[in-house]
């Protein structure tokens, strides 16, 4: 023995897995030696080592399955409908369905301008500011500082570049957003807020009808909205933000949009 | 941020499907799980310790999720008897001799309690360091090192047992 002290049962582990430093590799190899019965049972625990490795070695060399391919992973997010907000999803679904009269279980086949055209839209996205806008904790899902990755996870969803709006001047902060269900598909979220920490929703999604349609005001007990929709592409602001206030920043949006930012 | 996030988990992907497999010893669960960890590890980014190992974060969010997936399994009753235990998904398809007796490792290795057989997988397999493997099941090193010798202690056994009276012992097991 060069060393005083004694061999543990750990140091022994330690060796079978190689993480001794060499000066106490070597002092476990001489005890070893004088110990064949403790050899032989580090022996066969480093044979079961290696046989449990070799085991399972293929695993690492199978080609990775699409459903676990990252890229894809990223790209679609699927996590928070599968896992984290898919009953909230669902409940919203539940409550526009259950508001309007069941009209989503009619779906495409009879499409009205009242249910599915502009007048939905803003009605969509009261029911998300009033699900995300009121959320203290989670309001988005990609915070500003993710905004290049929220625009394409967005508009690749959508199937249409999406831009976000500056509204800095008009005192409002882009805070993040996500992508949320509506009867018609994905819809994209962007919120906003300013200083007094009051929020902006603007949810944004494709229109089969109502395509191009002039803003128009809505209001939801407390939450006011301006919808409109410009080549295909609807949009609509709520907050609980005056009218005289909501207004010209529905105006800013718009004029951002049409100037192609 | 994107692109360091894939490029910090994607190669990590064939170690969790490993681990997952063996921990849960039927591939398909174990691929589901997987997939289950990249998504909240995709959409939870963000609020891992900056300065923490990537590798860590990904088998804790795994094997937490794998423990679950255990016990709603067990609640369900479709645990199956220990010694059932040895019909496995794990270990590759092979004629040779060395394919049986990674199939007897493997087989010894599913009749571990689960405490046992993640930290012999963890530290054995996956390569993580004792401090790490305590990191991921959320327990003292000392719990580590004492389950490691318990594992090993018993798979010991259970090997022996199944060569000793070699092919009659297999034998009757079949039959039965």
């Amino acid at each position: 023995m060069t060393s005083t002290r004694p061999i543990t049962e750990d140091e022994l582990h330690a060796f079978v897995d190689q993480r001794l430093d060499a000066t106490r590799h070597a002092e476990v190899e001489t005890y070893l030696k004088m110990h064949p019965d403790v050899a032989a049972r580090m022996a066969h625990y480093r044979q079961h080592r290696d046989a449990l490795r070799a085991a399972l070695a293929h695993v690492v060399e199978e080609p990775v399955p699409p459903q676990l391919n990252i890229r894809h992973l990223v790209e679609a997010r699927r996590v928070d409908r599968r896992i984290t907000w898919r009953p909230l999803a669902a409940s919203v679904l539940m409550l526009i369905a259950g508001a309007t009269g069941g009209w989503t279980l009619r779906g495409e086949a009879s499409p009205s301008s009242e249910a599915n055209g502009i007048a939905s839209l803003a009605q969509e996205a009261a029911y998300t500011y009033n699900v995300f806008g009121s959320d203290p904790t989670h309001p988005v899902e990609f915070g500003a500082a993710d905004k290049s990755q929220l625009v394409s996870w967005i508009s690749s969803r959508l199937g249409r570049p999406i831009a976000i709006p500056d509204l800095v001047p008009s005192g409002y902060r882009f805070m993040g957003g996500r992508l949320v269900a509506t009867p018609h598909g994905p819809a994209g979220l962007l919120m906003f807020d300013n200083d007094q920490g009051r929020r902006l929703a603007m949810l944004v999604r494709p229109m089969t009808i109502d395509a191009n349609t002039r803003m128009s005001k809505h209001s939801f007990g407390g939450l006011r909205g301006y919808a409109w929709a410009s080549q295909g592409t609807g949009f609509s602001l709520v907050s609980t933000a005056p009218e005289d206030l909501l207004h010209p920043i529905a105006n800013e949006v718009r004029r951002q949009e049409s100037s192609g930012i | 941020m994107t692109a360091d996030m894939t490029q910090l988990i994607e190669p990590l992907i064939p170690a969790l499907r490993r681990y997952a497999r063996s921990f849960l010893k039927d591939a398909a669960a174990a691929d589901d799980l997987v997939q289950d960890t990249l998504l909240r590890a995709v959409s939870h980014w963000r609020q891992r310790r900056p300065d923490g190992d990537a590798r860590n974060w990904l088998f804790t969010i795994l094997h937490n999720l794998a423990v679950s997936q255990l016990r709603q399994t067990a609640r369900r009753g479709g645990m199956l008897p220990l010694d059932d235990a040895d019909e496995f998904d794990v270990s590759a398809p092979s004629t040779q001799e060395d394919g049986l007796r990674q199939h007897d490792i493997m087989a010894a290795v599913n009749r571990l309690p689960d405490d046992q057989r993640s930290v012999l997988l963890l530290v054995s397999v996956e390569d993580l360091s004792y401090a790490q493997a305590a990191r991921v099941l959320d327990v003292p090193i000392g719990t580590v090192m004492s389950r490691l010798a318990r594992a090993r202690a018993r798979l010991l056994r259970l090997m022996e047992e199944d060569s000793a009276p070699a092919s009659a012992h297999a034998y009757l097991r079949r039959v039965q």
